[in-house]
């Protein structure tokens, strides 16, 4: 088992056709992922790298291929509407990559996407992965294990990093979820806990958290309720200025909340080992296991 | 993207709330003419992106026209929290019976526009979070519906008891509203919004702050940018398409992905030294993107050394190697650097810098130890 992605995942990438959404399909379907469809409007019946069927619209594609599950690799200006579109199309998990998407944007898309009963993750989201079965975004399938570790965060490249650690430990991954640096995002961290405490594959959970909104803290208190496996938790932005965006739209500390202090007190007394830099993670979880 | 006051009162007014008049000057003489023009005591006001400007001696009533020209000589230049007055607004100065608050945010933990409005109005409203929390009145909208009449006059009665005060207040809010998805706003507040002695309501200071992802598709709000109010290292960096913002300290980095390179500042801190700043060159690479990023970060004089830290996913390792040969070309780097890369195309990246003389460092705990030392002017 892994969570949210596997063996019967069928993905149709929103955008094929572009620069990143042909890149990142063609590395996608070296890694393994069953990618079963592309939709690009204007290139409806042309194929990709002369195998995956093309098509103007979403709804044509899931009709033609019962493709379950999208990625989204377009233009911030549309992407609202490509959010829309895999939506109304009865997809059961959308994966938006996109970064730049305007948050009102996003106040209208989230409703639309929730009363249809579909999952997103993202935007401004590298992605997920389960080592050996299926990726869905951009992460880098070579530095990934097949294990029990289950990673979500809010990051990209720092994900990276404590998976290259987790690896190079002998410390395998069973999903690893980027769940987006937004301030509105689909899927939080307590989806993916909830997730992963249920996921009989996953031994232990990392979260890897940073500055700004209140997710961390809602997280520790879910974790303090509600996860029986261990957690190791890192925050981002110790260094941080307030009232400045870090990168990410929504990595920001508002007036004195936010900060990495509060969310670190706030993991730590939910009994979540915190690391005090990324190199922390696998001392910490050996100690855990 | 922050607008000023005077942006902010013109989109108001462009949305039907009711805005006392007032114009922007950037000289004293302009000051004067608009001050003559209105009539009347009137009030000047820095225009500069800080809070607290009050405090800071740039708010200032003045009783004749003559007086205004004195006080906007004395304003303009002045500096408010490091960044200098380039322009005043001259208002009528109201004669004012109460103030209140009415903002709107985009909620996080919602997911929805929420209004909020307060009877405690004309200070910061965190402040009257922190105090008096129960003066806070919120109400997070379905923007499928908007804001709904009964909605709007249900808080309006919460700051007035005058049904017609009410009713004003809630069309002001629902302009308001409107307004936010108008112009793309992440928080549209009026602060104070005010009743004159003759019983109107006005919205008398305004704060607008647009999200950067809306300035694309809207360029006339994009337009009313004031580069003079950002430090000039950050406008270079924004035209080159990387995200950069100075610190104090003497450790320079250049990282790729915004999580990454504030853990990367956070290790440098962990490791005893000081980041001097937080930039990210974005996912995907370009060499120019590199040599923009050295070019801006070794013009800071504070900076002792350079630290890279790249974990390639989908920006590339030669990429990156190819920018730092290229900028090292274009101008000196000045203080010692320390390269860690790894990750997408990492061979090759490090064989092209192996071939200009530098050397790459693998494990980024290594590479931030050796850049602080460095920065303390030791051996690593």
């Amino acid at each position: 088992m892994s969570i949210f992605i596997d063996h019967a995942t069928r993905l149709v990438v929103q955008g094929i056709t572009g620069r990143d959404g042909s890149f990142h399909a063609k590395q996608m379907m070296a890694y393994g992922t069953k990618v079963v469809a592309g939709v690009t409007p204007g290139k409806g019946g042309q194929r990709f790298e002369d195998t995956v069927p093309v098509f103007n619209t979403v709804a044509e594609a899931v009709h033609e291929t019962k493709a379950n599950a999208a990625v989204i690799y377009v233009p911030a200006a549309v992407a609202a509407s490509a959010i829309f579109e895999a939506a109304d199309a009865g997809l059961g998990l959308i994966v938006c990559i996109t970064e730049g998407i305007p948050v009102l944007d996003m106040t209208r898309a989230l409703p639309y996407v929730h009363e249809r009963g579909s999952r997103l993750i993202g935007p401004n989201c590298p992605g997920l992965i389960s080592p050996g079965r299926s990726k869905v975004g951009i992460i880098p399938g070579n530095i990934c294990e097949p294990g029990k570790i289950g990673v979500v965060s809010r990051s990209g490249t720092l994900t990276y990093e404590i998976i290259h650690q987790l690896s190079t430990n002998g410390l395998g991954q069973s999903t690893c979820v980027g769940i987006g640096g937004d301030p509105l995002i689909g899927t939080n961290f307590v989806h993916c806990l909830t997730a992963f405490e249920a996921d009989p594959e996953t031994a232990a959970i990392v979260m890897i958290g940073e500055i700004g909104g209140t997710d961390e803290q809602q997280a520790a208190e879910f974790v303090k309720e509600s996860v029986k496996k261990p957690v190791v938790g890192f925050i981002a932005g110790q260094t941080a200025p307030p009232g400045r965006r870090m990168g990410h739209a929504g990595a920001i500390i508002s007036g004195s909340s936010g900060t990495a202090a509060e969310k670190m007190t706030a993991l730590a007394n939910a009994g979540i080992s915190v690391m005090k830099r990324p190199a922390d993670v696998v001392p910490l979880l050996k100690e855990r296991l | 993207m922050n607008l000023h006051e005077y942006q902010a009162r013109d989109i108001l007014r462009r949305h039907g709330i009711p805005v006392p008049p007032g114009e922007v000057a950037s000289t004293a003489a302009e000051a004067r003419a608009i001050a003559e023009r209105l009539g009347g005591k009137v009030v000047v006001k820095a225009q500069v992106h800080a809070g607290g400007r009050g405090k800071a001696g740039g708010v200032k009533l003045a009783k004749t026209a003559a007086e205004a020209e004195t006080h906007a000589k004395a304003i303009l230049g002045m500096t408010i929290k490091g960044l200098t007055v380039q322009k005043v607004l001259i208002a009528p100065a109201a004669e004012i019976a109460s103030e209140s608050y009415v903002g709107i945010i985009v909620d996080r933990a919602s997911q929805r526009p929420v209004l909020m409005v307060s009877p405690a109005g004309g200070i910061d409203i965190e402040e009257v979070a922190a105090t008096t929390p129960e003066k806070i009145h919120r109400l997070a909208i379905d923007p499928r519906y908007g804001l709904l009449q009964h909605q709007a006059l249900a808080l309006g009665f919460q700051l007035y008891s005058d049904v017609k005060q009410a009713r004003a207040a809630a069309d002001i809010m629902q302009k308001l509203y409107t307004a936010v998805y108008a112009v793309g706003a992440s928080l549209a507040e009026i602060n104070p919004l005010v009743t004159t002695p003759d019983g109107t309501v006005q919205a008398l200071d305004a704060k607008i702050a647009i999200d950067d992802s809306e300035l694309e598709r809207r360029p006339e709000i994009a337009a009313l940018r004031d580069v003079s109010a950002e430090a000039a290292a950050e406008v270079a960096a924004r035209e080159a398409g990387l995200t950069f913002i100075k610190l104090e300290g003497d450790v320079g980095c250049c990282v790729n992905g915004a999580g990454l390179a504030m853990a990367t500042m956070d290790l440098v801190k962990y490791y005893g030294g000081e980041p001097a700043n937080f930039l990210d060159i974005g996912g995907s690479s370009n060499p120019q993107k590199v040599v923009a990023a050295l070019r801006i970060i070794t013009s800071d004089p504070n900076v002792k050394s350079i630290l890279f830290n790249i974990f390639g996913g989908i920006t590339r390792g030669d990429d990156v190697a190819n920018g730092i040969v290229q900028a090292t070309k274009a101008f000196p780097l000045r203080v010692p650097i320390v390269i860690r890369l790894t990750g997408t195309n990492e061979k090759e990246g490090i064989a092209i810098l192996e071939r200009a003389g530098f050397a790459a460092v693998s494990d980024m705990d290594d590479a931030v130890k050796q850049a602080v030392a460095k920065a303390k002017g030791k051996a690593a």
